[in-house]
């Protein structure tokens, strides 16, 4: 039974890694950009948030929307000021862009907030739970985490099959240049496609806020944790990232069952081994 | 005034020139064949008129407004549609869902999704099919009718027989008088003069990148086509 809590735990915290990892496949998907300040941006929205409780007292919970739209204008701010004209440039110039930002955030947040390692108080929600059975405990915060992560996805879904933007977003992922000839502003796109990224990354940093304490210097590893569960989930399959998320989640849990400390190796494995026997990842979408 | 003109445009990518001082009118109503061997600049001339190769600003010019500069998206807002070469439909998208993006620039006009079936039947019973399974004729069908969603004054289409299996390319062009008749100005590239020859009004042939002969299929003679095709 205590294996039976871990997978559930582990799935659980999938959960929240479905949230960062969204957001990274979305942009990667819709403009070939690998955006390696994802991870900063998740960590700066949960300083946002911090700011607004700090200053309203109010919730974190309730700041979501608020931090949602800062983030969500700042995704399309630098998007069309910034990551498109080093997409024009290349590639590779874009990727270093991103990482360039990345370097500038971390830094920002370090001059503004400190090294100390900050947390947002959801209050006694955080400690709730539903006790199954003796082992087998269920958080209400990793529970509602996971909820509101599946209907993020959902809603996604719904958002890039039956709206005309959508409809947009993945006739650009499909041909760029055909998607132009169709009369779509591919800058406007990128930019509401950053928008839309970052907007997730905003829950997933809040919720990762609440759950334990961040620092400015967390961000890559939440990168690589995003990017980890969007390579096993499969590149452009939207529910893939989500069991990429679980697949990684209970990896770690049970890796820290094992021994402590060995979770985010775990992890790793399991990442590698991936890589190594099945490259496409789990749901890698049949195109090309 | 005419619907489109060019005025001697001299361009290509990079250091490769593939036009050479062309300079065209396309009026209003009028299908206008181009016809010209392999490499002979004529999708390189579409894609100056729908904005993949910009040019100076003066140097296109379409309903008398200067559109050299302007991105193919904008050029589509004013109503000119490309049907590319190789067709470029969107692989995972549904054949219906290819059409309805045709549509983004939500120009009004005739053509709506019902009128794009009823032109291409085998569309409709292909709707919810995902376009990387069609084969090369429907994908063409699929193309052309993406490209009429934009409801365009002007549309351009860019080899359409090519790669096609000869009764393919019939079936397609079946569909031509109704775009016509529609009131579009189709000004189409083709390297199958036949086919050119029986929808245009006027033609032109390219040859190395220059405008080398034009007039209408009835006044030019076969021999006139042969030397400006070959260049002999």
């Amino acid at each position: 039974m205590v294996w039976v809590n871990d997978i559930i735990q582990g799935i659980l915290l999938g959960g929240l890694y479905a949230l960062f990892a969204a957001g990274l496949a979305l942009v990667f998907g819709v403009m070939r950009l690998v955006n390696l300040a994802h991870g900063d941006f998740s960590i700066m929205a949960a300083y946002i948030a911090l700011v607004i409780v700090g200053s309203l007292s109010i919730n974190p919970f309730y700041t979501l929307i608020l931090v949602m739209i800062v983030m969500g204008i700042f995704g399309y701010a630098i998007q069309r000021g910034l990551f498109n004209f080093a997409m024009d440039a290349g590639p590779m110039q874009a990727i270093l862009a991103t990482f360039g930002v990345a370097i500038i955030v971390q830094n920002l947040l370090l001059e503004g907030f400190t090294a100390n390692s900050k947390g947002l108080d959801a209050g006694r929600i955080e400690n709730a739970f539903i006790r199954i059975s003796d082992q087998v405990v269920i958080g209400w915060f990793p529970l509602i985490t996971i909820i509101v992560a599946v209907a993020v996805l959902l809603g996604l879904q719904v958002f890039l099959s039956r709206t005309r933007m959508g409809r947009a977003f993945r006739a650009t992922a499909d041909n760029q240049r055909a998607a132009q000839l169709m009369g779509i502003d591919n800058r406007h796109l990128y930019g509401m496609a950053m928008a839309l990224a970052l907007a997730m990354v905003a829950i997933g940093g809040v919720f990762i806020g609440i759950r334990t304490t961040f620092s400015p210097s967390a961000g890559p590893l939440r990168l690589i944790f995003a990017y980890e569960a969007v390579i096993i989930g499969g590149l452009g399959s939207l529910w893939g990232t989500l069991v990429g998320g679980i697949v990684l989640g209970i990896a770690q849990v049970l890796g820290d069952h094992i021994q402590q400390g060995w979770g985010m190796l775990a992890g790793h494995l399991v990442f590698l081994a991936l890589l190594a026997f099945r490259p496409q990842g789990l749901f890698a979408k049949q195109v090309q | 005034m005419s619907l489109l003109e060019l005025d001697h445009i001299s361009t290509g990518y990079g250091h490769f020139q593939a036009l050479f001082d062309v300079s065209l009118r396309i009026e209003e109503g009028e299908t206008h064949a181009i016809i010209g061997a392999n490499g002979a600049g004529k999708s390189t001339l579409l894609r100056t008129i729908c904005g993949l190769i910009r040019t100076e600003p003066d140097k296109v010019r379409f309903d008398g407004q200067p559109i050299g500069q302007l991105p193919p998206h904008k050029r589509v807002g004013l109503g000119i549609a490309y049907v590319p070469e190789g067709r470029w439909v969107f692989p995972s998208l549904t054949v219906h869902e290819n059409l309805l993006v045709g549509g983004h620039s939500r120009r009004k006009g005739i053509w709506t999704i019902d009128k794009v079936y009823e032109l291409f039947p085998l569309l409709a019973r292909l709707r919810n099919r995902q376009a990387l399974g069609l084969s090369g004729g429907e994908q063409q069908a699929l193309a052309i009718g993406r490209g009429l969603m934009a409801n365009p004054r002007l549309l351009l289409l860019d080899e359409v027989s090519l790669g096609l299996a000869p009764v393919v390319v019939e079936k397609i062009y079946e569909a031509m008088p109704a775009i016509i008749e529609a009131g579009t100005t189709v000004l189409l590239v083709e390297q199958d003069v036949g086919q050119a020859m029986k929808f245009a009004d006027r033609v032109s042939c390219m040859l190395e990148g220059r405008l080398v002969l034009e007039g209408k299929p009835g006044e030019i003679s076969q021999d006139q086509i042969f030397a400006a095709y070959f260049g002999v």
